[in-house]
């Protein structure tokens, strides 16, 4: 105990440089993105006006200040190009969460149920594609998926189809570019609840007459829940901001808003109207998160 | 009872561990396999050869771009690893401080945060300061990304450690400070490792924050791909992600032997 009191003092030193680094190039950084979503765009370097300059004095602060507008955000509101960007991501990122769920919670349990010793294994194997670099996990799905590719040859070869298919470009190219990426992300979190769940509950369930299927309902499936939303958050919210896999395996008819800030930001060069959906896009992207922290605390307060 | 329920789901269970991870593994085996099919064509198989190795070391913007992201890599790695492991020291033993819900709020945002968001607002950070763009921002990006990961690892590593060690130093006179650095830090050196080297594979990984915070003429492996990606599949691409690969595959024994040298001393080890 006297211990632990005699160390906060050095620990909280050891606070200041991460602290420092976080605010300089996390925290401030959102100012500046504000900022510019606020700004107009410009034919100059850089590209959006006003700039604030320090050395101008006061007066001229204040008269950029008064330049400031809300357009960017009336031109997100009334152009359906990113309305309909929104909304085709949260769509995405919902349909392949929820695919992302049903493949990875087998999985998941299949590895809970292993022998104890194989379990360490399991786990590795599904962390190694985690570390491996996601372009090359995308670009190995257009090797297979593309027109002359080892899908294709196969479905001719075997004669389910009779003429190669087009896979790329599409919205199931995407789909299985997402759920491949993702996966570990999916099986992690669920594979953490579900093996520390006591098999003894399950006997328990078995004992008072209740069948197996039931008794995953009823008994795992509770028990798993934080899990599941860990792992429906961890997917969910970086895939409403894709941009490899969109960009890389679906058509170029709808963009997911990653896509959006993308091409504004590199192709248009128009930084505010950048930034400002970067903004909505971060806004949107809290309610998860505040919905997920609300449970998390429910869940504190109900085991107390 | 319980046991003859399990196994008689144990068929679907292997069944469905088996297929996922068939379909985590196939596409990667198969893009490797084709690293070395000697003929042009995807769909023809010319024979087992080396010939897109060595047109890959003729390419001279792919070879400069591996340098860069090789470097940029090293130097955030491990400016993540040493701020990482200090905000894992602060988490775990500083107690309550002000602003520790802010700290640990800004430390875990970027695991969640999309890459697009992220890159941009530190572009814009960069470009407000005149920053030049290159080799440093990037490196600075790329910390900024990893330090959680390194936290993450770290952390609890620190929490599974038996705190009598570094209590019975301090009960023989050894100043906390240097208790820690004597005793604990040794013990928590392998995690510390394992963290760099998740950074490392990160900040060698990484595209999009790469992509935004990068300057002309120095791109990074990622970014040199994706533009050739863009035009369609090419052998060279095939060796060129085979070669990551095969690098990552050595980082991650590396990392996971790290790990089991923490667990052969007794502890329950960091999980990665």
């Amino acid at each position: 105990m006297s211990a632990r009191r005699l160390f906060t003092g050095p620990a909280r030193l050891a606070a200041i440089a991460p602290y420092l680094w976080l605010a300089l190039f996390f925290l401030v950084p959102f100012g500046f993105v504000i900022k510019i979503s606020l700004s107009q765009t410009a034919v100059a370097q850089p590209p959006y006006l006003p700039v604030f300059d320090l050395a101008a004095g006061w007066d001229s602060l204040v008269a950029a200040f008064g330049e400031l507008t809300l357009d960017n955000y009336r031109l997100l509101v009334s152009d359906n190009l990113y309305l309909l960007a929104y909304l085709r991501s949260v769509m995405v990122a919902f349909t392949a969460t929820l695919i992302l769920l049903l493949i990875g919670y087998p999985v998941a349990y299949a590895m809970a149920r292993l022998p104890r010793r194989w379990q360490a294994t399991a786990m590795m194997l599904v962390i190694i594609p985690f570390w491996t670099s996601f372009l090359i996990r995308v670009y190995a799905w257009i090797n297979i998926l593309q027109h002359d590719g080892l899908l294709n040859t196969v479905l001719v070869g075997l004669g389910i189809v009779s003429a190669p298919l087009s896979w790329l470009a599409t919205d199931t190219a995407m789909y299985i570019g997402l759920v491949y990426s993702y996966l570990p992300f999916m099986i992690l979190p669920l594979y953490a609840t579900l093996s520390k769940m006591d098999g003894a509950l399950l006997e328990a369930a078995a004992d008072l007459g209740c069948s197996p299927v039931k008794a995953f309902w009823l008994v795992t499936v509770p028990i798993s829940l934080p899990g599941v939303g860990a792992g429906v958050l961890l997917c969910f919210i970086p895939i409403v901001g894709e941009f490899v896999i969109p960009d890389l395996l679906a058509g170029s008819d709808a963009l997911m808003i990653g896509q959006t800030i993308w091409l504004e930001f590199f192709t248009n060069r128009d930084w505010p109207v950048a930034s400002a959906t970067a903004v909505v896009l971060l806004a949107i992207l809290v309610v998860p998160l505040v919905f997920y922290e609300r449970a998390q605390m429910r869940q504190i307060e109900g085991r107390r | 009872m319980a046991a003859t329920a399990a196994r008689g789901l144990s068929r679907i269970n292997m069944a469905a561990l088996a297929l996922g991870l068939a379909f985590l593994y196939l596409p990667i085996v198969i893009l490797v396999i084709y690293s070395f099919n000697a003929s042009q064509l995807v769909t023809v198989w010319g024979g087992w050869s080396l010939r897109w190795y060595r047109e890959l070391l003729n390419d001279e913007a792919m070879l400069a771009a591996a340098w860069m992201s090789l470097r940029v890599a090293a130097m955030s790695a491990t400016a993540a690893a040493v701020l990482g492991t200090l905000a894992a020291v602060a988490l775990a033993r500083a107690g309550a401080f002000r602003g520790r819900t802010l700290f640990s709020g800004m430390l875990y945002a970027p695991l969640v945060m999309p890459e697009v968001i992220t890159g941009l607002t530190l572009l814009l950070l960069f470009v407000a300061v005149n920053a030049e763009r290159g080799f440093w921002t990037v490196t600075i990006a790329h910390t900024t990304l990893t330090m959680c990961f390194v936290t993450v690892v770290v952390q609890s590593r620190l929490g599974a450690l038996d705190r009598s060690l570094e209590e019975a130093a301090m009960d023989l006179g050894c100043p906390p400070a240097r208790a820690f650095v004597a005793v604990t830090l040794p013990l928590i050196l392998p995690a510390i490792a394992a963290g760099w080297m998740l950074a490392f594979t990160l900040s060698l990984d990484d595209l999009v924050i790469a992509s935004f915070t990068t300057g002309p003429g120095s791109a990074t492996l990622p970014i040199r791909i994706y533009s050739e990606v863009r035009l369609g599949v090419k052998p060279q691409i095939n060796a060129i992600c085979t070669l990551i690969v095969a690098l990552l595959t050595l980082v991650i024994i590396a990392a996971s032997m790290a790990t089991k040298l923490t667990s052969a001393r007794g502890e329950s080890a960091a999980p990665l």
